[in-house]
């Protein structure tokens, strides 16, 4: 028998897409029963206080969730985010129900034995409920109490070899596509270098010294599968320098009909036969293809935008000079409206035998700059704009690049320095008064 | 209930601490197939709906079973997506950004099998635990945020708005029949921590009123200053009022103002916004991330305000399902929703979905409005 009666949420339980009503159900079946007999460290019956105060919300049209307070770990000042319902005598299960975040496996491949190890302790400990996983990557623990904060910590760090992600003003976890593990495409090893700069940057991750939040995303190619480049402060996007390989008796069985295009991606409609004219060259961006039965690239005119690849990926393949661009600050709209990243360097090798260092230099010098100019809750994408793309440029120590612009400037109001102009900017006015007359 | 120690002693919380540790390093998970060929992948294509084949320089071959969940989910239904990976993929399973579920197996057949078997398994109310699709030219797994299920500042339920959108459109999901992919996104407030803004269509929570004052309460709860720098449009000004005699130093709103973005209420909870009546949903479209033909674009509002209609939202589901439909039938193939968009004209747009235009479609937030005038006599009639 239900705890609370649940009108409104027991419409989500029918209709074919997976229902996180049921679920939740069924998770408070599961604890109702207990067959493991153990002993719950927070209320058993929080899943059904969850679905009461839900069902509340939905016959309200408000939120009964409150502001969450200080919580967390010793030490770190991120990782956990306070939650209390603000109806704590109707539904006490769920009074205290903070979440959890932990960081997960780059590219967030697991075995079932990591699996089952994370959900015992959260059985236990927790709600019992997850987000696998929340928006950035981090596998999100949903609900717990007080008391067991230091106790989650010590289990995960102690028997699973695992830390909190971030939250708060910090480093955020940085999430990754999943880059060389199974795609042809990627241009560097995301998973390998999101996990060094994790690394790296623990302190960064733990403990807010920052403006506000600070995302890194790598993804391997421009396809862009983790959207780095419009949710990530920092976003490296793998790309290559060098010629897009050919092999043409791929192009001929693509052409022939013996290759489904796209790799298949259309299948479920009748799209008629594949025409490369059509297809590929009318649609290439930089008008930099041709095909007389042979298809030719002129890769200098190419802005490898993947869509020829996409198309025929037995046939071309990217080139073998391969690196990263790097781009800055992209953000939702909070508070100055949406922001793209900015391309800052064009072009950036991602090597591993020197720990990555040039990658590092240009991370630790753009943090300087907005540690020391950012304002209180102010991402960097609006550092930058209060106080221009050239500040950024400056400051991170790179040269500056036709293709860090889309067109150069409509206004001529440029902030020449003193330095810029013959003689500098020391005039004497008596000299001045020499020539004109007061 | 006796409280279980994990070995923690508050009385020494430095002692045997391990911290900065950060996560589990990615190789210890991945499966043989993809160990032995990492950085050595040669190809790919979609068998069909749901079933990605990978083939390495090698000649190995993997085959990916992809199928979607809920996001939220309990323990309980993930030992549940244990079993399945200990019985059919070796023990190994991954997560998607758009939190799909991916199994890896040998052959076609065994993935074949392994799609039905996931197909097969139902919740009690009837509903899908793990149906296969979310590849190619469909829409696959909608990412969102959290909303009433665990929010503070959500101007609308989240799981529940996906859940009903996903019942609408889970043909899309387990067919590849569109033009090109569309990826659907949802975020319960415009802090978009689902960053929905560069999504071909995006379900985002708003609020319509501005925030309530909680005068007794105010300067004791939150720094004033901080309420009054948090607005962006500077309609926030310190301010004392006289209640039941008592003098409240608290802050005064210029409601006309206010963008009802929330900011002033993430730093004061002494000024909450949310309202049955005036939180709702706006609905985006046309933004992608991909670099992919067109570069990458913002979604822009089409439809300014959709109430909440909970459990099952109808007038949402059935705005996302005009769009969807009306794109399918008018693009071009490969053409993404905002490039068919732009290319019939957006007033061209705005008709064949049948969707008013309205003068909360007018940009007026600053500069960002200035270029999505049309400074052109080049418009359709």
């Amino acid at each position: 028998m239900a705890k609370h009666k649940t009108p409104l949420l027991d419409q989500l339980e029918s209709g074919p897409w997976p229902s996180f009503v049921s679920d939740i159900k069924q998770e408070a079946d599961a604890r109702a029963k207990n067959e493991k007999g153990l002993d719950y460290q927070i209320p058993v019956d929080c899943p059904e206080d969850l679905l009461g105060v839900l069902e509340m919300s939905y016959t309200d049209g408000e939120t009964h969730w409150k502001h969450g307070g200080i919580v967390g770990v010793f030490g770190y000042g991120g990782g956990v985010i306070g939650r209390y319902c603000d109806q704590p005598q109707m539904f006490p299960g769920v009074a205290h129900f903070h979440t959890v975040r932990v960081a997960q496996p780059n590219g967030k491949w697991y075995n079932t034995e990591l699996l089952r190890n994370l959900v015992k302790i959260w059985e236990l400990r927790g709600s019992g409920l997850t987000n696998m996983h929340g928006a950035t990557g981090d596998i999100v623990f949903l609900g717990t109490t007080t008391p067991q904060l230091e106790e989650i910590f010590w289990e995960l760090t102690h028997d699973l070899e695992i830390d909190l992600g971030g939250s708060g003003s910090n480093l955020r976890t940085p999430a990754t596509c999943l880059g060389m593990s199974r795609c042809e495409y990627a241009c560097y090893d995301t998973q390998e270098l999101c996990y060094n700069l994790t690394q790296e940057y623990q302190d960064e991750l733990h403990r807010p010294a920052f403006p506000y939040k600070f995302k890194f995303k790598f993804d391997g190619c421009p396809n862009g599968c983790v959207a780095a480049i419009a949710r990530s402060d920092l976003s490296f996007i793998g790309t290559w320098k060098d010629e897009i390989k050919i092999d043409q008796e791929a192009v001929a069985a693509y052409v022939g009909g013996e290759i489904a295009p796209n790799a298949g991606a259309h299948a479920g409609r009748d799209w008629g036969a594949f025409d490369i004219q059509k297809e590929v060259v009318d649609l290439c961006p930089s008008q930099c293809i041709s095909y007389d039965g042979k298809l030719t690239i002129d890769n200098k005119e190419c802005v490898r935008c993947m869509h020829c690849i996409n198309t025929m990926p037995r046939a071309l393949k990217v080139g073998d000079e391969r690196g990263c661009s790097i781009l800055c600050g992209a953000k939702a709209p909070i508070l100055d409206g949406p922001q793209m990243g900015s391309l800052l360097v064009p072009f950036m090798e991602v090597n591993k035998e020197d720990d990555y260092q040039s990658i590092k230099d240009l991370i630790e010098n753009i943090w300087d700059w907005w540690m020391e100019e950012g304002k209180n809750r102010e991402r960097i994408g609006e550092t930058m704009k209060r106080l221009g793309m050239s500040a950024l440029i400056d400051a991170a120590g790179v040269p500056v690049d036709a293709r860090q612009v889309q067109e150069p400037r409509h206004n001529p109001y440029i902030f020449w320095k003193a330095e810029d102009v013959e003689g500098g900017w020391d005039r004497d006015i008596n000299d001045f008064r020499k020539r004109h007359q007061r | 209930m006796a409280f279980i120690s994990s070995g923690y002693d508050p009385a020494k919380p430095m002692e045997g601490r391990i911290s900065d540790i950060g996560p589990r390093h990615f190789g210890e998970y991945l499966p043989p197939v993809i160990k032995e060929n990492f950085g050595k992948w040669d190809y790919h294509e979609i068998i069909e709906p749901g079933i990605l084949l990978h083939v390495a320089q090698s000649g190995d071959k993997t085959y990916t079973v992809r199928a979607g969940t809920a996001r939220l989910m309990s323990v309980t239904h993930i030992r549940e997506i244990c079993d399945i990976a200990d019985k059919f993929s070796g023990g190994y399973v991954r997560f998607t950004t758009r939190n799909n579920l991916e199994f890896q197996v040998e052959t076609e057949e065994a993935a074949k099998e392994l799609k039905a078997y996931l197909n097969d398994q139902k919740f009690p109310g009837g509903a899908h635990k793990f149906p296969v699709g979310g590849t190619g030219a469909g829409v696959t797994n909608i990412v969102h945020t959290q909303g009433w299920v665990h929010c503070h500042t959500p101007a609308t339920d989240a799981s529940g708005t996906v859940k009903a959108t996903m019942d609408v459109v889970f043909d899309d999901f387990t067919d590849m029949k569109l033009p090109a992919p569309v990826r659907i996104s949802m975020a319960c407030c415009l802090n978009m921590c689902g960053a929905v803004h560069c999504s071909d269509i995006a379900i985002l929570g708003i609020h319509r009123k501005p925030p309530l004052i909680d005068h007794k309460f105010l300067d004791n709860l939150c720094e004033i200053p901080l309420a009054v720098a948090a607005c962006p449009t500077g309609a926030v000004r310190p301010s004392k009022v006289e209640l039941d005699g008592e003098t409240y130093k608290t802050v005064a709103i210029k409601q006309e103002r206010c963008m009802f973005c929330g900011n002033c209420y993430t730093m004061c909870p002494s000024l909450p916004l949310s309202d049955g009546e005036g939180d709702g949903i706006a609905i985006m479209v046309g933004g992608k991330i991909s670099n992919r033909i067109t570069k990458p674009a913002f979604s822009k509002v089409v439809v300014p305000f959709v109430p909440n209609e909970p459990p099952r939202w109808p007038t949402l589901t059935k705005t996302i399902k005009k769009i969807l439909d009306t794109y399918a039938q008018d693009a071009n193939k490969y053409e993404r929703l905002g490039d068919w968009a732009t290319r019939i004209g957006w007033e061209r747009f705005f008709e064949k979905c049948d969707l008013p235009f309205s003068e909360h479609l007018i940009d007026d937030f600053r500069d960002p409005a200035y270029y999505t005038w049309r400074q052109t006599t080049q418009f359709k009639w």
